[in-house]
């Protein structure tokens, strides 16, 4: 009696066999979202991270976790920037109006000139400010409240011959958002207000969901619905 | 005039808001559809000077941020920062945060018993070279509890946070590992239609395991991209 044995796989050559995963061409495209989760706190946010003027430890929520895990530190100005130093703040309410607790917000804005420090502005004319990044994150407080320290934007250009009014993109996470929910941020009787050509794409009724209106602190208040009546304008892009 | 290079839109029918399987997405989804704007130059861009803001340490060995070596499986993840049209981004920012080995995240509210492990916290923070590629060092997260539906159990995962070049290409996902069974029962993962949820399972590659000191598991991770032509006539009145 003969016994067969199979060839061996040379020994330095043993690999594993292809599969569908994140390594098969066949299925190449956009990598998915998936929500931040409840866990996101000692992740995402840093110390400051939500103050665009100055240093302070606005936007971290270091009482989630402890001292020997902080990997957060202050943000780190190098001066002051030019414009009107505003507060922004406000809620991510749920379709029950519940506000969220563990919700984080990005902002994305231009300087007071109206200029974005971003290698894709290419306007040469319009000077940037080197103490002005324009980009910060918040997680929301333990009463849901996020809140950012920020420059007004100028105005920047829009499609064709258009001008924008001032404005921040918005970009709202959370447990249980499974991707990104962007929307902006306009003033209460800002510059262009009526003729913002975003503004212009959103039903006439329901552009009041993305202004913001100067409390008596001076804070400007932004509460974002996420579902329900006036829930907020969320754009694609 | 500006002209803006818009970016692609979302693939259709990717990542939806709402999947009820996933309950918390109920009361936190939007009913109404997106509304769809004009490319600007505030989508169209994004902070090129992220490294002045997040100064945190880079954290590339997440296994090397305490006095002591933590427990569980050493792993090597790899790979490239593409977009959709297969190009690489450079230079751009991608968080991580995970669990422990046995699947335990250092956040209070994390009430589960399975122990801490004092010599691992579970974030950092890499930056894509010139072709896009990235590493780092962590220990494979195990499989947690959640309260989403009775015996509910999340695969192992490790989250990401990529900023990308603008406003448009932001992205928050998560990566799995090949061999686990939970991946096919998990709400979250399953809001992915297949076979595009494949895209989160990483690949073992035996190339990248070092000899007796860490498997290696293989990731890309595809942004938005945009077409070469503006998506406005040329103007050049201002
Ligand atoms: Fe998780």
């Amino acid at each position: 009696m003969t016994i067969e044995i199979a060839p061996e796989i040379p020994v330095e050559d043993r690999e594993t066999a292809p599969r569908i995963d994140n390594q098969d061409p066949a299925i190449f495209g956009q990598t998915p979202w998936q929500t931040v989760g409840p866990f996101f706190h000692y992740g995402l946010p840093w110390k400051g991270g939500a103050d665009l003027v100055g240093k302070s430890d606005m936007g971290a929520r270091t009482d989630l976790f402890g001292e020997e895990h902080y990997l957060l530190n202050l943000s780190s100005p190098t001066g002051t920037p030019e414009g009107d130093v505003i507060e922004i703040a406000g809620r991510v309410l749920d379709a029950k109006g519940v506000p969220i607790l563990d919700a984080m917000i990005e902002i994305w804005q231009a300087n007071a000139a109206g200029r974005y420090a971003s290698v894709d502005d290419p306007r040469d004319a319009v000077p940037i400010d080197p103490h002005f990044i324009g980009f910060g994150r918040a997680s929301v407080d333990p009463d849901g409240i996020y809140r950012f320290r920020t420059i007004r934007p100028g105005r920047v250009p829009g499609p064709r011959n258009t001008l924008q009014a001032p404005h921040l993109a918005v970009s709202v996470f959370g447990r249980g958002i499974i991707k990104r929910l962007a929307t902006r941020l306009y003033f209460a009787g800002g510059e262009g207000n009526d003729d913002d050509p975003v503004l212009a794409a959103v039903p006439l009724d329901r552009r009041e969901t993305l202004i913001a209106h100067q409390q008596d602190d001076g804070r400007w208040w932004f509460d974002i619905r996420l579902q329900g009546e006036a829930e907020t304008v969320f754009f694609a892009v | 005039m500006t002209d803006v290079l818009a970016y692609s839109p979302d693939e259709a029918g990717l990542s939806p808001s709402l999947h009820p399987d996933y309950r918390s997405t109920v009361d936190r989804s939007p009913r109404q559809p997106l509304i769809v704007i004009p490319p600007t130059l505030t989508e169209a861009t994004g902070p090129s000077a992220w490294d002045r803001l997040m100064v945190g340490p880079s954290g590339i060995d997440l296994t090397a941020q305490h006095a002591g070596v933590p427990q569980g499986q050493r792993i090597i993840v790899s790979g490239r920062v593409l977009d959709d049209r297969a190009r690489p981004v450079a230079n751009t920012v991608i968080e991580i945060w995970q669990a422990n080995a046995a699947g335990r995240y250092i956040h209070s509210a994390d009430n589960w018993d399975a122990p801490l492990d004092p010599n691992f916290t579970g974030a950092g923070r890499v930056v894509t070279d010139d072709e896009g590629r990235y590493s780092y060092v962590t220990i494979r997260p195990g499989a947690y509890p959640w309260g989403n539906h009775k015996n509910a159990w999340r695969p192992g995962h490790i989250h990401l946070s990529l900023l990308g070049p603008a406003f448009a290409t932001r992205l928050v996902t998560q990566m799995y590992f090949p061999d686990d069974p939970l991946i096919e029962i998990d709400p979250i993962a399953n809001a992915i239609p297949m076979p595009a949820r494949q895209r989160m399972v990483g690949r073992f590659d035996i190339k990248s395991t070092k000899p007796a000191w860490a498997l290696g598991y293989l990731f890309d991770i595809v942004l938005k991209g945009r077409d070469e032509t503006p998506f406005e006539d040329h103007h050049h009145d201002d």
